[in-house]
């Protein structure tokens, strides 16, 4: 299992993707070796089937929109660096990076980058705002078959009403912070992944 | 005429019989016609009242759901013991009745472990499975040394007074008292709802705590009759090396005789009656075997009901495997009553009874005080190398909920008195800490329990964006937890199933029982497929708008919800109240601060809605063991077919609009023009009948890749029926002559069309008759994977307990 893959991943990528993510050289060849075990087609990249073909995510009311936080627009495959990028998000928060270098760019797992990746998959129209509209769909995707459309849609207006702040009718990033302030994110949004 | 009848028999007989013993008490030496044996029948006779006393009881004590709920059945029944116990002492001034460790140990015991083991969810297990040996061995080990070295050093004090014991008697008393009952933390478990890793800890630690508790009483015990001067090194060693003879000696012999088992269950098909028999018999017979051996006889019937259920489920016919289940619980449940029941009335024997304060109260004190440090201890070892990491609320339950129980009572019964001068104490010592940790931690458990989860949530309302967006995350988090492989997808358990389907399946398995789980499986995702396909085309048919409305094909959602609003209030609050202690905490406070204004109130049934109906994420999953119930819920496998039937429509309408684009909405324009005129123009119909059988290459390609994706989807959700390195077969296509949905037939409910399609897939399938697929789709090949949710219509309505 380890041998195959350290041959295909370069070091230097490996470096680049640890100064990127911030995963430990261990952790950065484990999860290559998951790619390549997802990988089917073997071209090194992932396609939206190879990422379905995991049962879990079927039984996963958000599997598919979750999925699509992988690729970024108009892409059809996702390599390597890109899916660590992703992945990056869900590491927790360590102390000893909260001293660090303030003129380097927010590490991907901060706070608010994880707020902004879960803002992502509501957002579906990239207008930096959730719609009713959008947030029915999520609700109805998060929710069973017993709930009426007008009770959903009266909780999406009330879930509306708690967070919106300039009566835009919308939540914007900042608002969706904001109502989410007092959530422990950095452990309701970070997985211990193996070394 | 019944009553007339009666009272003709009652004139009748009852003379006759009178005059019939008069005779013989006039002519006692001639022919006895009727005559009373009681020494003949004595010795059943006394059994069959005791069991059928302690199963009255079961039912009287179940009439009130009230005591039921704080008092755990356990308590109830030692108290019914000791009443009876009283009875029986006051009747007759002698304890004939008590818990003999021979029938403790070879009748009652083994039903009650091979239900353990027979049910246990081996995925959690074996996932769990370092965490566990660890606190079974290491945390046995330092209760039982710790207890021992303390109590002795307390003697050493004097504080005691005198005593005829040595290191060694402590060091035995030590390790008898320290393990964690399986019986007991079943029953108290029961009561108690805890999450699954919490539950598979505790249970599995006190399963497998048997061979360190034999290893460690046997060797002291040898030791004392040895002497304590005369116990050299050597014997220590000896002690070591025994300890690992005995647990895996144990484990093999179960190994062993669950091979055994499988393999025999693979030819009894024309024996389909006594089928259910060798299922007991055997496991017995490994119990057996393993005590034969000196070796540890729970681990061997654990291992074998462990090992054994995928095979015997899968091999032998459903009502065997109904039979099978329902006397194993019958049996489990019955020996645990009795166990219970025993342990009071052994109890009222003021020959045994001898009281010393300070060693009573230092043992309870002791016990439960290293325990937690035990506990704490190395639960922080293991939170450094486990995924799912241990709370302090489950370090709580799992301090708090180590009872003693009747192992320890059977253990310290069976000390010979000449060896172990301070048996009577060590006796009502063991008493009175069992009965402590039962009555007492397993009363308080519960309270404890809701007032930790209420404690540890803060005390304001939450808002329906945080629970709203935190449900959220869970799924997200289960979602990437899923894609990286961190949990779930482990190297060993992969390569296990390919070895385990490659070597043991073709062992063990019928031959039908294997080609049916691949049969079932691909009929399933088919059935799926067409589902969804059938779906959509309905609702494109019918406009999009008849779509947008029902969300599922299977449920009536066309209800006025206007109408039903307060019952939904109702509905939700109650479902609550029986309900999640927390999340009952939670919501009631929210109902009482907020009972003031009619806004509130429907920002409360916000919360109740959403409380209610939110999928629920993967570790809240209630877990599947239960002693008293066969059913778990099924409402978790609702969910998840709810999700997936949606999952796999969205997936194959994308994959439509992507891959056929252009091509398809023209086609379907010329499809529904067929449907619509009659066939008699030739010309425009062959033109159709092109793009007909275009479009249903498209289609069967889209079919195809959502089988393949589905056939995996469902093999490794399913726990283990298949294994993606089998699924090589990617040509297997489905090829029906005239697709369904394009006939020409008015709107059948979709499955059941489906269901008519099947003779047209692949061709090894003729063996399986659409009836049993029609009713028995999900639970077949689930059958064959291990303990699953009966089928609904199975459970017996008058409840769950038996």
């Amino acid at each position: 299992m380890g041998s195959r893959a350290s041959t295909l991943l370069r070091d230097e990528e490996i470096e680049e993707i640890k100064k990127e993510t911030g995963f430990s050289h261990s952790q950065i060849t484990r999860l290559y070796s998951r790619f390549t075990s997802l990988d089917k087609g073997e071209n090194g990249t992932l396609s939206r089937e190879d990422f379905q073909r995991i049962p879990e995510l079927a039984i996963n009311p958000l599997g598919d929109r979750i999925i699509n936080a992988f690729f970024s627009d108009g892409e059809d495959q996702v390599n390597f660096r890109a899916f660590m990028r992703t992945l990056a998000h869900f590491r927790p928060i360590e102390d000893n990076e909260k001293g660090k270098d303030p003129s380097s760019s927010e590490p991907l797992n901060s706070r608010n980058n994880k707020l902004l990746f879960a803002f992502r998959l509501y957002d579906l129209d990239k207008d930096d705002k959730i719609s009713r509209e959008e947030l029915l769909q999520v609700l109805r995707m998060m929710v069973g078959v017993n709930i009426s459309d007008e009770q959903l849609g009266s909780i999406a207006d009330r879930t509306i009403q708690e967070a919106d702040q300039d009566g835009d009718s919308a939540i914007s990033f900042p608002e969706f912070v904001k109502v989410l302030e007092k959530v422990d994110v950095e452990q309701k949004m970070s997985i211990r992944f193996l070394h | 005429t019944f009553v007339q009848r009666l009272t003709i028999y009652k004139h009748f007989l009852l003379p006759l019989f009178l005059t019939l013993v008069l005779c013989q008490h006039l002519n006692p030496d001639g022919l006895q016609i009727v005559s009373f044996k009681w020494h003949h029948v004595e010795a059943p006779y006394i059994i069959a009242v005791w069991i059928l006393v302690a199963s009255l009881a079961k039912i009287v004590f179940h009439m009130s759901h009230k005591v039921t709920n704080v008092v755990p059945e356990s308590a109830l029944l030692i108290f019914l013991g000791l009443l009876l116990g009283g009875v029986v002492w006051g009747a007759d001034h002698s304890a004939s009745f008590t818990l003999t460790p021979t029938i403790f140990f070879f009748y009652l015991l083994p039903p009650i472990v091979l239900d353990a083991g027979y049910f246990m969810p081996n995925r959690l297990f074996f996932g769990n499975l370092g965490t566990i040996l660890m606190y079974a061995v290491i945390g046995t080990v330092w209760n039982a040394a710790l207890t021992g070295l303390s109590l002795y050093g307390v003697f050493l004090t004097g504080i005691m007074g005198p005593l005829q014991a040595g290191l060694l008697d402590f060091l035995l008393f030590g390790s008898l008292i320290a393990a964690v009952d399986p019986v007991a933390v079943l029953a108290v478990f029961e009561e108690v709802h805890v999450n699954d890793v919490l539950f598979i800890i505790v249970f599995g630690e006190s399963l497998l705590n048997d061979a360190v508790t034999v290893v460690l009483y046997n060797v002291f015990d040898s030791f004392v009759a040895i002497g304590g001067e005369n116990v050299t090194g050597v014997d220590c060693v000896k002690g070591i090396v025994s300890f690992f003879v005995v647990s895996i000696g144990g484990t093999l012999i179960g190994i062993i005789f669950a091979l055994l088992l499988s393999f025999v269950t693979r030819f009894t098909k024309h024996v389909r009656i006594i089928e259910p028999g060798f299922v007991f018999i055997i496991s017995y017979l490994s119990y057996l075997t393993s005590e034969m051996l000196s070796l540890s006889a729970i681990l061997a019937i654990t291992f074998a009901g462990v090992c054994c259920q995928k095979y015997v489920n899968a091999n032998i016919n459903e009502q065997s495997v109904t039979t099978v289940r329902y006397t194993m619980k019958m049996l489990a449940s019955g020996s645990e009553t009795i166990v219970f029941m025993f342990l009071g009335i052994s109890a009222v024997d003021p020959n045994i009874w001898t009281w010393n304060t300070a060693f009573i109260l230092l043992t309870l004190v002791f016990i439960s005080v290293y325990r937690v440090i035990g506990v704490v201890i190395q639960t922080w070892l293991l939170n450094r190398y486990r995924m799912v990491q241990l709370e302090i609320i489950d370090q709580v339950v799992m301090s708090y909920g180590g009872l003693r129980g009747a192992v320890a009572f059977a253990l310290v019964a069976l000390l010979d008195p000449e060896k172990v001068k301070e048996r009577n104490l060590f006796v009502s010592t063991t008493i009175i800490v069992v009965y402590f940790t039962v009555i007492f931690q397993g009363l308080t458990i519960k309270p404890l329990v809701s007032w930790l989860k209420v404690k540890r949530s803060e005390h304001r309302d939450p808002l329906l964006n945080e629970k709203l967006h935190g449900r959220a995350f869970d799924h997200i988090l289960s979602a990437i937890e899923d894609i990286s492989g961190q949990i779930g997808h482990n190297y060993m358990r992969d390569k296990w199933a390919k070895f385990e389907r490659r070597f043991l399946s073709k062992l063990l398995m019928r031959r039908s029982a294997q080609k049916s789980r691949d049969q079932i499986l691909n009929v399933f995702h088919e059935l799926n497929i067409k589902d969804a396909i059938s779906y959509v085309a309905e609702g494109e048919r019918r406009g999009s708008l008849a779509f947008i409305r029902s969300a599922s094909t299977d449920q009536l959602v066309n209800v006025d919800f206007s109408t039903q609003r307060p019952s939904i209030v109702d509905a939700s609050v109650s479902a609550l109240l029986r309900g999640n202690p927390s999340s009952v905490c939670l919501d009631m406070q929210a109902i009482e601060e907020k009972r003031k204004s009619v806004r509130d109130k429907e920002d409360t049934l916000s919360h109740h809605v959403l409380q209610q109906y939110l999928y629920k994420p993967r570790h809240q999953t209630r877990h599947k063991y239960s002693r008293h119930a066969i059913t778990p819920n099924t409402e978790d496998n609702k969910q998840e077919k709810e999700i997936f039937r949606r999952t796999m429509k969205k997936r194959l309408e994308s994959f439509k609009s992507t891959k056929l684009g252009v091509n398809y909405s023209k086609k379907s324009i010329k499809n529904y023009k067929k449907d619509c005129m009659p066939r008699k123009v030739n010309p425009e119909y062959s033109d159709i009948e092109e793009a007909h059988e275009h479009e249903v290459a498209h289609q069967d390609i889209g079919i195809s890749f959502i089988a393949s994706a589905t056939r995996q989807a469902l093999a490794e959700t399913y726990n283990g029926i298949d294994n993606p390195t089998f699924i090589s077969d990617e040509n297997v296509m489905v090829r029906p002559a005239i697709p369904p949905w394009l006939s020409n037939e008015d709107t059948v409910v979709p499955s059941q069309r489906a269901r008519v399609q099947i003779p047209w897939s692949p061709n090894n399938f003729r063996r399986l008759t659409p009836l049993r697929l029609s009713t028995r789709s999900v639970d077949s090949f689930q059958m064959a994977d291990g303990p699953v949710p009966e089928h609904p219509r199975m459970t017996l309505p008058e409840g769950t307990h038996l």
